[in-house]
């Protein structure tokens, strides 16, 4: 019976003294696990991505915007195209309704923010305290914008990190004064990095009283209205109760949309659950892919060396013992090239990560732990077929096999 | 049985082959025995049958029936493991294209049979180094297969069939890839080695080669047509 340290020796003398037919078989198998882990990362990461863009909006939000959309079913609009203006006076009218528990009016635009010799091109937000509240929006430093009726303006505002750094750094910003447009503001309060929602990059972002935001961009109507709802179960009389008003208010005519955040993640949730599938979708394809890559190149090396198994079998090694052998080179060589293929799709995700900072790219463990798992096993099932068959025959016919004949 | 046993009783042995359609008699009715130490000759024209001959005493095929004793133990009823054993213990083959394994050298080409049969690695060199000496193949150890003459490679190949120290040697057509001088160095080798004792069994076309051997047996069509040895042994003839 050979010896096991033999058997490896054997095993490692076939894959290194072989260098260029076990780095090409390194390169199919790498590539096989490579897409399947690759591939789900990426989808994962949008997939990621998608949910967290609305798991910033809490739940007991309702959004008001302009415009109606007439037809039902399909998603609501987000940018609404409304005949009429919702006003702060529209927004003042729904925070004395019951069940209100604070409104933050949204103006949103892009302004020409300076300082200095230095300015940008930059996102303006106009709102009020409660925005922050509602938005969970925290601060570095300083303080958010103070509490003010809605009409009233106030030259103050609150910059994103990135926005203080292309700005002010390295000297301090709390205290400063900016130019927004012809406006001046000076900065109270900085943002802590929370990255982008619904699509709005606070980080590069200026927050300003809507009124004062309104002089900017010489506006009477509001982008969107944010109504945080008192409890869960008024959301349904409530947003029967805010219809009427706004019908009222707007001449009996009903132009604009209210958007339970539930709605839209229900809207979304199709979305969701399509991307989730698509996943799984190129996970499994990829996998097969990745099997059948692995199983031709066992099946192929394995084959070849037909007369090698003969030759041993005919100095005397059992057919147990041939099948060891090459199951066991084919096992090893699968097992490198799973774990190089994984290691090089986790460097592309990290890079990836690197140059989209806000997709969380990264492969769900089932795809990684599933296309090792399955190039071990194409290995050792494709391997352990013909070497199994090879080594079952009576030696000659296997000898005869390369022999030139 | 006597106390002189022979080394290979074969009785009765056929082998047959599907060639498309045709079956083809290799091997009809064959009777043979073989003396510990001799050295024979098998001779004949293409499919004679005459290396299924060889590679069935050499338990690298199995008869479809018949007997054949090698060293007194009825070999035909073993499994494959069982004739493993007997392959590696008492059987030495040298192949007309030598089947080396091309990534291993010289040397370890020639402890292979060494190192399957499971003999600590020590052991093993102490085992190599004469035969190494012997075959005049010290300079050549560490090459490749592909860095040697044909000669070279053949005397690898019986190195490695003598290493195991087996009783039988089966050489099948072993000068049959090699010019003339190194194939009368690969004979000279494998005769120095029967006057040593191993029983030698040679196929061969060449006519030269097969009239040095003591005993020469002429195979037609699946059948032993000739025996320069023993009468009694050509039993196919009734």
């Amino acid at each position: 019976m050979i010896r096991s340290d033999d058997q490896l020796r054997f095993t490692g003398r076939a894959l290194l003294r072989q260098r260029f037919r076990t780095l090409m078989q390194l390169i199919a198998m790498s590539i096989g696990v490579l897409a399947v882990v690759l591939l789900t990362g990426l989808g994962e990461g949008a997939r990621q991505y998608v949910l967290g863009e609305f798991s910033i909006l809490g739940k007991d939000i309702l959004l008001m915007l302009p415009g109606r959309k007439e037809t039902s079913g399909g998603m609501p609009p987000i940018t609404g195209e409304g005949t009429r203006d919702i006003t702060l006076q529209d927004a003042e009218a729904v925070l004395r309704l019951p069940d209100v528990e604070a409104v933050a009016p949204l103006v949103v635009g892009k302004a020409e923010i300076s300082r200095g010799a230095r300015n940008r091109e930059s996102l303006v937000i106009g709102a009020n305290q409660a925005f922050f509240r509602i938005r969970h929006v925290e601060l570095a430093r300083g303080q958010i914008l103070p509490e003010l009726p809605l009409e009233q303006t106030s030259p103050v505002c609150v910059i994103g990190e990135t926005l203080r750094q292309e700005l002010f750094a390295p000297q301090p910003a709390l205290g400063q004064w900016v130019g927004v447009d012809a406006y001046r503001c000076r900065v109270i309060g900085i943002l802590a990095d929370t990255g982008t929602g619904l699509g709005m990059n606070m980080n590069e972002a200026l927050i300003m009283p809507v009124a004062s935001s309104m002089q900017v961009f010489n506006t009477e109507g509001v982008f969107r209205v944010m109504i945080d709802v008192r409890s869960v179960l008024a959301m349904k009389s409530l947003t029967a109760s805010i219809e009427n008003l706004m019908r009222e208010r707007h001449d009996g005519q009903l132009d604009v949309t209210l958007i339970t955040p539930d709605s839209l993640l229900q809207a979304f949730d199709n979305i969701l659950a399509i991307l989730t599938f698509a996943i799984a979708g190129i996970g499994a394809v990829s996998l097969v892919v990745a099997g059948v890559l692995i199983m031709n190149m066992t099946l192929i090396t394995v084959s070849q060396r037909t007369a090698e198994i003969g030759l041993l079998k005919a100095l005397g090694a059992s057919s147990h013992e041939v099948r060891t052998l090459f199951v066991m080179e084919a096992v090893i060589l699968s097992l490198i090239g799973a774990v190089t293929g994984t290691a090089l799709a986790y460097v592309f995700l990290w890079l990836a990560r690197i140059k989209f900072p806000d997709i969380p790219f990264s492969a769900p463990l089932w795809a990684s732990l599933s296309a090792v798992l399955l190039a071990v096993l194409c290995g050792f099932l494709f391997s352990w077929l013909p070497a199994s068959r090879a080594a079952s025959q009576p030696p000659v016919m296997a000898l005869q096999n390369q022999s030139g004949k | 049985m006597a106390a002189a046993e022979p080394l290979i009783r074969v009785a009765g042995v056929n082998k047959t082959f599907m060639l498309g359609d045709e079956p083809v008699h290799a091997l009809n009715n064959i009777g043979l025995t073989i003396r510990g130490g001799e050295y024979l000759s098998v001779m004949g024209p293409s499919g004679s049958g005459k290396s299924t001959l060889l590679n069935m005493l050499g338990l690298l095929d199995v008869p479809d029936n018949g007997q054949y004793w090698l060293a007194g133990a009825d070999t035909v009823p073993m499994t494959e493991e069982q004739r493993a054993v007997y392959r590696r213990e008492q059987i030495g083959f040298v192949f007309q294209s030598y089947h080396l394994i091309p990534r291993l050298t010289a040397a370890e080409n020639m402890e292979l049979p060494l190192t399957l049969a499971g003999i600590p690695p020590a052991e093993r060199k102490r085992r190599l180094a004469p035969v190494i000496s012997r075959l005049g193949l010290e300079s050549r150890a560490g090459h490749l297969p592909n860095q040697l003459s044909g000669g070279q490679r053949q005397r690898v190949a019986i190195g490695r069939a003598i290493i195991m120290k087996p009783n039988l040697l089966l050489a099948d057509e072993p000068t049959g890839n090699l010019d003339s001088q190194s194939g009368q160095e690969v004979v000279t080798l494998l005769e120095e080695l029967n006057a040593e004792g191993i029983t030698l069994i040679v196929v061969t076309h060449d006519s030269d080669m097969g009239g040095r051997a003591r005993r020469r047996i002429r195979m037609v069509d699946g059948v032993i047509v000739s025996d320069s040895d023993s009468p009694d042994s050509g039993s196919s003839a009734a």
